[in-house]
């Protein structure tokens, strides 16, 4: 990575921290949001903060600046001069052993010479000698980047079709009904597939490609519940006492969205984060994710003896993420939907 | 009813048009001939071979406007090529795809079909017994026990099903496939083991949550009234008014069924529809790629309208003007 790479990422992080602060600035100052927001957590405590580490991890990784550490005798020079994030901080910089070793290991795994630094490696080193805890939460950046970032470009212009559609209507809404149900007569691996393909292959690639196959998802749910919306007496009533279309939007129809925005976005997110892995394993996944890990330890489990730990590392992460996150999503949507809330009384 | 169904195929034909309109525009003006060229070809090769290439792969006309032959163009051709089931020879090793699509079809199918029939009567069965228990610990266990295997990857599912049962077991062959009705099962044993318990968390837990909501309903309440046992209600008055839901469900699986044996396929050397696209992929054949999408979405479009003609035969409620 260049090092106007590492600067941009870092100021995308800064931007995305600010977001955070303002939403959470947003949901203590309604009463609304503040009431779910606690019932929520009183719901689901260990779940949120299992979120909350992998977010604290992700933020961690995603600060990095160059300089900084010492090479030992014989180690690579090269590496002092790259970008490193606060994450590849806690590693010392020539942590790389020759090939496999297992977790706590002193020795190499096949042939037995002895480790560069023998018994620190707590999950162990892949195939390339790469310290498998290391190469575990540095994914934890992608799967965040998949499931977070992609979402956050897709919700205003889901917002932005689906409100204008269902509240217009006719033209603007056949057109945007057509392109809907285009996008979704394709099989969602099929156009993920087409889409990385015709593109390139990439991380921002894939991020564009998962976010037109969001959309539709988003989109459709937006367009019908503004449908509903519109025909409410509460919106005739603005309407006749002459309040501007742009308003109205604004005041009465976007409000009474978000809550499925927030509903589907947490119950997209863990769709997302495993479609990756699935298009990882076709080789146009984004470098570095868990999926990756996966697909490489396929024929780690083939040797003899078998090589377990970067498996078992990767795929424990990921189902601890996609389980925290699915766990949070039901809550969600019990707290924040009022449909649910009446089935329950 | 039937002009119901005449309007309805014929939004299904525009929104089909309207998928060869979105492949036209990513493989030929996004992605461009050359582009492909240089990807089949390498990015070294000289441009006398990418030239030869394009034009031996039937590329180098003009894409949309032929002021000679107007008929003459990559939009008329990649429109015929479809619309006519003739989609040439693929990008990769030339062989022609319509061949391999029939040919992939049937290996597909032996998979598809019995893990969607096991996986729909298996799922259903579970939720009706875990709605039975609605409010025990059985149900609070099965709920969680459904959240624990969605969130698990398709692909782990896969290499854990074969490291397990294949490898350490040996109980069946860990991949391979043979046409002859007397091994075919034992082929298709692993994969539809791993299908269904890949997919049957997700399945059950909506159906519960279907099952629950109609069981809450004014009419459970007379038939109970009158004297049902509770498994009475739950399998004629319950399950046959939570069909159409589940029918709903059924559709939107069947996208997930053609991409969920892209994995298990490729896996377990199933020489179906799967593996072409995984061949493709690896292999930048855009040719066959824009074929199998296009397959796809046909498929996809007729399961809608089948699911909604199918409608009124579930619910009379269901009118067509």
């Amino acid at each position: 990575m260049s090092v106007e790479g590492h600067v941009l990422a870092n100021a995308v992080i800064a931007l995305l921290l600010a977001a955070c602060a303002g939403l959470a600035v947003v949901i203590h100052r309604s009463e609304l949001w503040r009431a779910a927001a606690v019932e929520l957590w009183r719901r689901r405590p260990i779940a949120l903060l299992v979120v909350a580490v992998y977010l604290v991890i992700a933020a961690l990784d995603s600060i990095s600046w160059v300089g900084g550490g010492e090479v030992g005798e014989g180690g690579d020079v090269l590496a002092m001069h790259q970008p490193r994030s606060l994450i590849d901080r806690l590693f010392p910089l020539d942590f790389d052993e020759k090939s496999y070793s297992a977790p706590l290991a002193s020795v190499e795994f096949y042939g037995g010479d002895p480790l560069d630094h023998p018994g620190r490696h707590l999950l162990g080193t892949d195939i390339l000698g790469r310290d498998v805890l290391h190469v575990m939460l540095d994914g934890t950046r992608i799967a965040l980047l998949v499931g977070g970032f992609t979402s956050l470009l897709v919700i205003p212009l889901a917002l932005l079709v689906g409100v204008s559609a269902g509240y217009f209507g006719k033209r603007i809404d056949d057109v945007a009904f057509f392109v809907m149900s285009v996008l979704m007569s394709i099989p969602d691996l099929l156009l993920l597939i087409a889409l990385i393909m015709a593109m390139g292959r990439g991380p921002l690639q894939v991020c564009i490609a998962m976010g037109v196959t969001s959309w539709v998802g988003f989109c459709r749910i937006v367009r019908g519940e503004t449908f509903k919306l519109r025909e409410l007496d509460y919106v005739e009533a603005a309407r006749a006492l002459g309040v501007s279309d742009l308003k109205l939007i604004w005041r009465h129809i976007l409000p009474n969205l978000m809550h499925l925005v927030v509903i589907t976005f947490v119950l997209t997110f863990s769709g997302l984060v495993l479609s990756e892995a699935i298009l990882s394993y076709l080789g146009i996944g984004i470098d570095g994710s868990w999926g990756q890990m996966i697909d490489q330890a396929r024929d780690e489990l083939a040797r003899d003896p078998i090589i377990w730990w970067n498996l078992a590392a990767a795929s424990a992460a990921l189902f601890g993420l996609i389980l925290a996150v699915n766990f949070v999503g039901d809550a969600v949507r019990d707290v924040l939907d009022p449909r649910t809330l009446r089935e329950r009384q | 009813m039937l002009a119901y169904i005449v309007r309805r195929t014929a939004y299904g034909f525009v929104t089909l048009i309207g998928v060869l309109l979105l492949l036209f525009v990513l493989f030929f003006l996004y992605a461009s001939p050359h582009e492909m060229a240089r990807r089949a070809v390498g990015e070294k090769a000289p441009p006398e071979v990418l030239e030869q290439w394009i034009v031996n792969h039937g590329y180098d006309k003009p894409k949309v406007w032929n002021p000679e032959h107007p008929f003459d163009t990559l939009l008329v051709e990649h429109f015929r090529r479809a619309l006519s089931f003739d989609f040439g020879r693929g990008d990769a090793d030339g062989t022609p795809i319509t061949q391999r699509l029939r040919e992939g079809m049937g290996p597909s199918l032996a998979l598809a079909v019995p893990s969607f029939v096991f996986g729909l009567l298996f799922s259903v069965a579970l939720a009706l017994f875990v709605a039975y228990f609605r409010e025990t610990y059985i149900d609070r266990m099965g709920v969680i026990v459904c959240v624990l295997t969605m969130s698990i990857s398709t692909l782990l599912y896969i290499i854990g099903g074969q490291f397990l049962i294949g490898k350490l077991l040996r109980w069946f062959p860990i991949s391979g496939f043979d046409a002859s009705p007397s091994v075919i099962v034992r082929f298709l044993m692993l994969p539809l083991v791993v299908s269904l318990a890949s997919g049957v968390g997700g399945s059950v837990r909506f159906y519960r949550t279907v099952f629950i909501e109609e069981g809450g309903r004014d009419y459970v309440r007379t038939a109970r009234a009158k004297g049902c046992g509770d498994l009475r209600v739950m399998t004629h008055h319950v399950l046959r008014n939570a069909l159409i839901p589940i029918l709903t469900r059924t559709v939107v699986v069947i996208p997930f069924l053609f991409t969920g044996s892209l994995l298990l396929e490729s896996f377990f050397g199933i020489p179906g529809l799967g593996s072409l696209t995984v061949d493709a992929v690896q292999g930048n054949d855009f040719a066959t790629l824009r074929a199998l999408v296009f397959i796809g979405s046909l498929l996809f479009i007729g399961a809608q309208i089948a699911t909604d003609v199918s409608y009124s035969l579930v619910d009379p409620r269901v009118r067509f003007e």
